[in-house]
């Protein structure tokens, strides 16, 4: 085997500070095997050197949190003996590649993590972003990865409930696609990934292991090729069937007290899988890589440790269970195989064709792993606009039709669509709405969830955008009825090592951390991705936050939709017509500036908490949170969902119908002297603003629309975009 | 021994994806295409040496499971 | 009324329609893994929806072909009901025990959404306890669920009145000929349709359609 040097390290991404530490930890110059388990190991991706330091500084503990990060996904525990599990992770590069297998695979990963706790998968969501519409590749890549998530979602029967789609220049270069999924599990039978009995088995099962995924740029280098030198897969490709499968020979196994310690084989796959369960354990492990399953003729240990090919897990057995455990997998058709035995050296120790090809200590790993302090700048505020300087350019019920058929307000229908949502029969509220609402089985009660941030907001002010990233989650689970209990956070940015970028990076990790505060909404569990980068040109900086709420009765929640005639149309929160970073601004007057609406935490509470017990004491007939677009975008969407007109009254003025004033609710009710009064009481400004019924939206300073002529133009963009294009 | 089994939807049968594949090919600049028929592929090695038997093997599967007669017609190859 | 769901590798729908049959029954019915050569006592056996052998050679060849459809086949002569639901319509034709074929659909995407259904007929049990020509909401949630079938087929489903269920309104979602969306044989015994009335069998679900089509097997079988 050719020699490893310095030069070699550093084409499998180690800095010279970094190899130096390997070297130090080895003793001696590793072998290309140990390289790669370093170079992964000790990736962004696996040591999160870059954001350790800030993810750290998010509050991640409360009553109802039985497991943050750290494990393969949070744990929140929902009454009833019973837990919701959740994470939600990115796939941005694999599906900028090749959309459908990214989508597909990252759909399959994030399911993985959640169901290797002990938890059946209920729900997916997913938060998309795209380039500008009328990018060359805008099209391809959003109709792969709608079909990849779709394909793989479908086909494991996990509904895809909910999730968000826009579309900006700056992802021109790199899309993100960010999978969400949530599983239900009994509280006290979560599974863990820390190994622990010496001499206790180590099983593989799932697929078989091939040559998908091997990071390129060491695949690219001659000198390790051995044996065939047929052009190897970087691409891994989905196989939703036996991730079906895999789920149900695992919670079959679940049910018994085979199992010590389980993990799937994620990104740097049976790497990271053994290393994170033996060092989580404080122990050693040893692996026969010969037994492996392997899909492909004459693999190296180097290949089949870095290998990404999917669904496959790696389990921890009580002694003597083996036989119990093989022949639920033999059922279900999946490989099943004892591939070593855990150790009491707290090494790794590798073996292939008789030859010990690895054998390096575990704890260093993690202990000595890189952890960079990387210089930041703060985001200087932006240029404060003139609110009062931008007229309406058309009859304001033009406008909202405008608006309304516009990239980020269009209806997503051309999507969710494509999305079986319905599956499990639980899904109470399905995509559309604020927060979707899944039954827990079995229940009366219900999960609500949702996936939000507002990029353009954390571009113009970090630390304002990611406030109101937790607090649009935190809103739209309570417009639902849902009492929030938590959020992932999938953290997507560019270069860290540009101070601007990581200037981003701290203050949207700020503004989450002091929402999470305010809100009592920990943080669970989370993803990071960085480097979102083509020629310099960075994404928004876009830290995705996946809210989960739990609603008592499921009959009782709200839906964003006028339900009926003769409705009063109250707004509960203040308004002061901000416009800077609105969509207003953005698409009648093409300027993207000012500064973001701000974020009062302590009133935003305020304003949640009423709307919620409104809806819990049966005064709501709808309920939609005031978001992108502003008021008169929030009403229109739900006339048109309850296909019911309304008379409004309103002033002809840009900054009441379109800014985007944060902690704001539209209400439906047939009690409008009772709400007011419950407002009045607990300090939430109140104004009744029309009323429901007819087939149009109208107001005296308005003009008139008919919803159909509404709902056609919100219905119009997506199909035309993507007309005759499909995955 | 291998044999090579192309399935692909009678004539007739409406097939939506190679309708595509002529749009697309058509918005590609490639005006001289006609009708585009998709259909898969499947490869399978046989343990067998007679090229007769193993074609009879093989129209058996295409019958009974590779292709679906009601819509599908297939073709085979052996080498 | 007895009821037994087949579980095939990749189903998926196999919990959901249980629960809309136990619903019915006031028991659950007896699960049925693809392995076994022996069915339950099954007055009505339920072919469930998903993804069978993850649909890879077509939707529903190889699930056709598991040991248990000849069970399944011997049942139906000794005069079970048998339903199949989406992939066990799909199954049921590749099975033979259903004329046609389920092609992708027209627009070669997967479609989720709720349609209108007429129903066509309430001959046989599977839809007693609609009234003809009664118009039903029930979800689609396929990729594969474009009907077709030789002209001579055709003219026979629709002459001896078995067309069950066909889209109207425009929800054609799929692009079926004659928008046929239900079947039954020539028995009255096999119906296979692609809608769920398993998903339209709550007040959650939207419409309560689909917990009618149990109610009158029970009434009819049990």
């Amino acid at each position: 085997m050719t020699g490893v040097t310095a030069d070699v390290a550093k084409e499998h991404g180690l800095s010279a500070e970094e190899w130096q530490a390997a070297l130090e930890i080895m003793g001696r110059t590793p072998s290309i095997t140990e390289l790669g388990i370093f170079s992964v190991m000790w990736s962004e991706h696996c040591s999160y050197k870059s954001s350790r330091v800030w993810l750290k500084t998010l509050p991640t503990t409360g009553p109802r949190v039985i497991c943050g990060p750290g494990e393969n996904a949070g744990v929140v525990d929902i009454g009833g003996g019973l837990a919701a599990v959740f994470k939600m992770e990115s796939h941005n590069h694999p599906s900028f590649i090749e959309p459908y297998q990214g989508a597909a695979t990252g759909v399959g990963g994030i399911m993985r993590d959640v169901f290797t706790m002990g938890a059946r998968p209920v729900a997916n969501l997913n938060a998309l972003r795209f380039g500008r519409p009328d990018h060359p590749r805008t099209r391809h890549l959003l109709a792969g990865v709608v079909a990849g998530i779709g394909g793989y979602g479908n086909c494991v029967g996990v509904p895809t409930v909910g999730g968000e789609l826009n579309f900006h220049p700056a992802y021109d270069g790199n899309c993100l696609v960010n999978a969400m999924t949530v599983g239900l599990a009994k509280a006290d039978r979560i599974f863990y990934s820390a190994a622990a009995g010496v001499g206790n088995p180590v099983v593989y099962v799932g697929s078989k292991t091939g040559r998908d995924g091997i990071h390129g740029a060491t695949m690219a280098s001659a000198e390790f090729s051995e044996g065939t030198e047929e052009k190897r897969p970087t691409v891994q490709v989905g196989d939703p069937f036996t991730e079906k499968l895999l789920i149900e020979a695992c919670l079959e196994l679940m049910a018994t007290d085979a199992i010590v310690a389980i993990q799937d084989m994620g990104a740097a796959g049976l790497t990271s899988s053994s290393v994170e369960m033996a060092g989580k354990g404080d122990l050693g492990i040893t692996l026969d890589l010969d037994r492996v399953p392997q899909r492909e003729q004459g693999m190296t240990a180097y290949e089949i440790m870095l290998s990404e090919s999917q669904e496959r897990m790696l389990m921890i057995l009580r002694p003597g269970a083996e036989d119990q455990a093989r022949a639920i997998f033999t059922k279900w058709e999946l490989d099943f195989a004892v591939i070593g035995r855990l150790t009491d050296t707290g090494r790794l120790v590798l073996t292939r064709d008789g030859r010990v090809e690895a054998d390096m200590p575990i704890e260093p790993l993690s202990s000595r792993a890189p952890l960079y302090h990387r210089p930041w700048e703060p985001t200087p505020p932006p240029a404060p606009i003139d609110d009062g300087a931008f007229d309406l350019p058309d009859t304001p019920v033009r406008a909202l039709a405008r608006l309304l058929a516009s990239a980020d307000l269009c209806s997503r229908r051309w999507v969710w669509e494509q999305y079986d949502s319905h599956v499990g029969a639980d899904t109470a509220q399905g995509p559309g709405g604020d927060a979707a609402v899944v039954r827990i089985h079995g229940t009366g009660r219900a999960l609500a969830m949702t996936c939000d941030v507002t990029p353009r907001y954390c571009l113009a002010d970090p630390v304002e955008g990611g406030r109101q990233a937790v607090a649009e989650a935190w809103r739209n689970l309570t417009a639902v009825g849902a009492l929030p209990l938590a959020v992932t956070d999938n953290m997507n940015f560019g270069n860290p090592e540009k101070p601007r970028i990581m200037g981003q990076f701290a203050g949207c990790i700020q503004g989450m951390a002091d929402a999470c505060r305010a809100l009592e909404f920990p943080v669970v569990s989370g993803n990071v991705s960085l480097y979102n980068e083509t020629d310099g040109r960075a994404i928004l900086p876009t830290p995705a936050i996946g809210g989960l709420g739990l609603l008592e009765d499921v009959t009782k929640a709200a839906v964003a939709a006028f339900t009926a005639p003769d409705l009063a149309i109250l707004v509960l929160g203040d308004g002061r017509g901000h416009l800077g970073q609105s969509l207003y601004l953005r698409e009648l007057h093409g300027r993207e500036e000012g500064a973001p609406p701000p974020v009062d935490l302590a009133v935003e509470r305020r304003n949640g908490d009423l709307v919620r017990a409104l809806i819990a004491d049966g005064l709501v007939a709808g309920c939609h949170d005031v978001s992108d677009g502003g008021l008169l975008v929030a009403v229109a969407e739900m006339a048109m969902a309850g296909r019911t007109g309304c008379r409004l009254d309103l002033p002809a003025d840009a900054g009441v119908l379109f800014g985007e004033d944060q902690g704001r609710y539209v209400v439906a009710t047939a009690d409008p002297t009772a709400v007011a009064a419950r407002a009045v009481a607990a300090g939430v400004p109140v104004a009744r603003v029309g009323t429901t019924g007819g087939v149009s939206l109208t107001g005296p300073h308005l003009g008139a629309i008919s919803v159909e002529d509404l709902t056609a133009a919100h219905e119009a963009f997506l199909p035309a975009l993507m007309s005759g294009e499909t995955a | 021994m291998k044999a090579r089994v192309t399935v692909t939807l009678k004539r007739g049968v409406l097939d939506p994806q190679g309708k595509a594949i002529g749009n697309a090919l058509h918005g590609l600049g490639f005006p001289q295409v006609g009708e585009v028929r998709a259909g898969k592929v499947i490869e399978l090695d046989l343990a067998e040496t007679d090229h007769e038997k193993a074609r009879a093997a093989v129209e058996e599967m295409c019958r009974k499971l590779l292709a679906n007669l009601v819509v599908e017609d297939y073709a085979i190859e052996i080498a | 009324m007895h009821a037994a769901v087949v579980v095939f590798p990749g189903s998926n729908c196999d919990r959901d329609v249980a629960l809309a049959v136990a619903r019915a029954t006031g028991r659950p019915p007896a699960m049925v893994w693809h392995g076994d050569t022996d069915l339950p006592r099954a007055d009505l056996i339920v072919l469930p929806g998903g993804f069978s052998y993850g649909d890879y050679l077509r939707c529903g060849a190889m699930a056709a072909h598991s040991p248990v459809m000849r069970a399944v086949v011997e049942r139906v002569k000794a005069g079970a009901r048998v339903l199949g639901i989406c992939n066990g319509f799909q199954i049921l034709t590749e099975a033979r025990l259903l004329p046609g074929a389920l092609l992708r659909n027209a627009s070669r995407k997967f479609v989720c959404r709720p349609v209108s259904l007429r129903v066509e007929t309430t001959n046989g049990e599977f839809t007693r306890a609609y009234a003809p020509g009664e118009t039903i909401r029930l979800p689609v949630a396929h990729g594969e669920g474009n009907y077709t079938a030789d002209p001579e087929t055709l003219a026979r489903l629709e002459g001896e009145g078995r067309v069950v269920f066909r889209y109207v309104d425009g929800t054609n979602p799929n692009g079926s000929v004659n928008d046929i969306a239900g079947i039954m044989d020539a028995t009255g015994r096999v119906m296979g349709l692609m809608p769920h009335p398993e998903r339209a069998s709550e007040a959650i679900h939207g419409s309560t359609d689909g917990a009618r089509m149990f109610e009158g097997l029970v009434e009819a079988l049990a």
